[in-house]
């Protein structure tokens, strides 16, 4: 088991975004999370990524415990220096990809593995370099970000991701601040990085491609699981009213 | 008098002028940051005080705020003044601009996309690394041009220092005109800010430069 998320509640003031959800991902498995706006998705990214604290529940990578909680009912977070191991677990891509512009592509790639990995340059450039033919942007290693194109943008920023080796990708809704005829680019890498068996976790709009690649469908609404299963279960035959509503808007 | 003794007379005003200058930026740019970072705190009370210090400075003449620096000390506290012009006057300098400084670092801290530092942190840059690699270099980019503002204010704000009857260049240029009857001390003065300032948009030009390679 790579990520255990258990009874995870987290509320902004008084609006329980999530109200006891729990997630398990296995190696080299495949999960999308569907859902309408506004139903705690990206929260749930946030909190499983340590962007935002949990307010009960428990997090575990890799049988290390992150989170904990009490009898108090109060979630606890491991040590500063702890944190920052299970941080090497997970990546995350971002909707806006958020690449630092004052960086080249290159050195977008390589400066984490560099300082805060502290691994050695030339291997850290070599890898680099493959995982650029792999996001077929080889030719624009030494480009800007601002000279690219949003899709070029996003690959960038999951060779940035796949640079420091995580056990598991977390995507926001890689492909929602691109122009359709974008879109297919960016899939394609995800959909490639499945087919070698790298563990994902990707929220989504895009259904025809959650269909395809993943292995385990979510579907949340209002801060809940409202259904999860086999992709062809869940598009094909839903089983809650929510969901096939839900669905329902999304076919054409 | 001849134009080479005027000039040689302006010259130690000059060189005043140029130190009010210098020891203006070395102190007020770093207390700047220093006072940016009171005004982002997050206790609400040196927030609030860090404000009020901003207003006062921004809120009233510098020539007013140099008196104060300069006289307070012995109206308040009945101390000897003495020697402690020209401090004042770096002091009131300094105090004056880093409240501008600190508004405009400021701008530049906000104007940065929340991503920039979310990224940083899933990444794993501990906070250190995220602003002084991260954070700094893109703020730097976009405060330059309101700095260079900035600091061509100072060039020729440094002739206020004449409030406090310190002979720096514009002070002497007035006596020397008032002297010899002659308007070429205040265009010698005139060239001088000029030039000076002329420098200062040179060299900001080619740091701005540096940055342009992206937007
Ligand atoms: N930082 C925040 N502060 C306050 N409310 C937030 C914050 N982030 C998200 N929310 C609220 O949480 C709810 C779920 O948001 P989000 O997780 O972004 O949903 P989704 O990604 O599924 O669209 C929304 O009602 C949103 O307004
Ligand atoms: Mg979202």
């Amino acid at each position: 088991m790579i990520l255990q998320m258990n009874g995870i509640k987290k509320s902004f003031g008084s609006n329980e975004v999530l109200k006891d959800i729990s997630l398990q991902v296995d190696s080299g498995e495949v999960v999308s999370i569907i859902g309408p706006s506004g139903s705690g998705k990206s929260t749930l990214l946030r909190c499983a990524t340590f962007l935002e604290t949990i307010d009960s529940g428990e997090i575990i990578y890799m049988d290390k415990q992150a989170v904990t909680t009490g009898t108090n009912g109060q979630a606890v977070y491991v040590g500063k220096n702890e944190l920052a191991q299970v941080k090497r677990y997970f990546g995350l891509v971002f909707q806006q990809f958020n690449l630092f512009p004052h960086y080249s592509v290159l050195k977008n790639i390589m400066d984490a593995p560099i300082h805060v990995q502290k691994r050695l340059k030339e291997e850290v450039h070599q890898e680099a370099m493959e995982l650029l033919r792999k996001m077929d942007l080889e030719a624009r290693a030494d480009a800007y970000p601002c000279q690219l194109s949003g899709g070029q943008q996003q690959r960038v920023a999951i060779a940035r991701a796949l640079a420091l080796k995580p056990e598991i990708l977390f995507f926001d809704e890689p492909t929602s601040a691109l122009d359709p005829e974008l879109t297919g680019e960016v899939l394609k890498v995800i959909r490639q990085l499945a087919e070698e068996k790298m563990t994902m976790v990707v929220v989504t709009h895009e259904m025809p491609f959650a269909r395809a690649v993943s292995n385990r469908v979510i579907f949340m609404d209002k801060g809940f699981i409202v259904e999860q299963g086999d992709p062809e279960e869940v598009f094909g035959n839903p089983q809650q009213e929510r969901t096939k509503q839900f669905l329902k808007n999304y076919q054409r | 008098m001849t134009l080479s003794t005027m000039l040689a007379s302006m010259g130690e005003g000059m060189l005043r002028t140029c130190a009010i200058f210098f020891l203006t930026l070395i102190f007020s740019m770093p207390l700047g940051m220093i006072v940016m970072f009171l005004r982002r705190s997050r206790f609400r009370i040196v927030r609030e005080i860090t404000k009020i210090y901003i207003a006062i400075m921004r809120g009233t003449p510098l020539m007013l705020q140099l008196l104060a620096w300069y006289f307070g000390p012995y109206y308040l506290f009945g101390m000897s003044i003495r020697g402690y012009r020209f401090p004042a006057i770096i002091i009131g300098f300094a105090m004056n601009y880093a409240a501008y400084f600190a508004e405009i670092y400021r701008g530049g801290i906000e104007a940065i996309p929340q991503g920039q530092y979310e990224a940083a942190e899933v990444l794993g840059y501990n906070s250190v690394q995220t602003f002084f690699k991260i954070i700094l270099p893109q703020v730097i980019k976009t405060i330059l041009p309101s700095v260079t503002n900035e600091v061509i204010t100072l060039v020729k704000d440094t002739s206020l220092a004449f409030t406090l009857a310190y002979n720096e260049m514009f002070s002497l240029a007035k006596q020397i005109a008032a002297s010899q009857t002659s308007f070429m001390p205040f265009v010698i003065a005139g060239i001088f800010y000029f030039i000076a300032n002329y420098v200062v948009a040179f060299v900001m030009e080619r740091i701005e430069k540096h940055y342009d390679y992206y937007k």
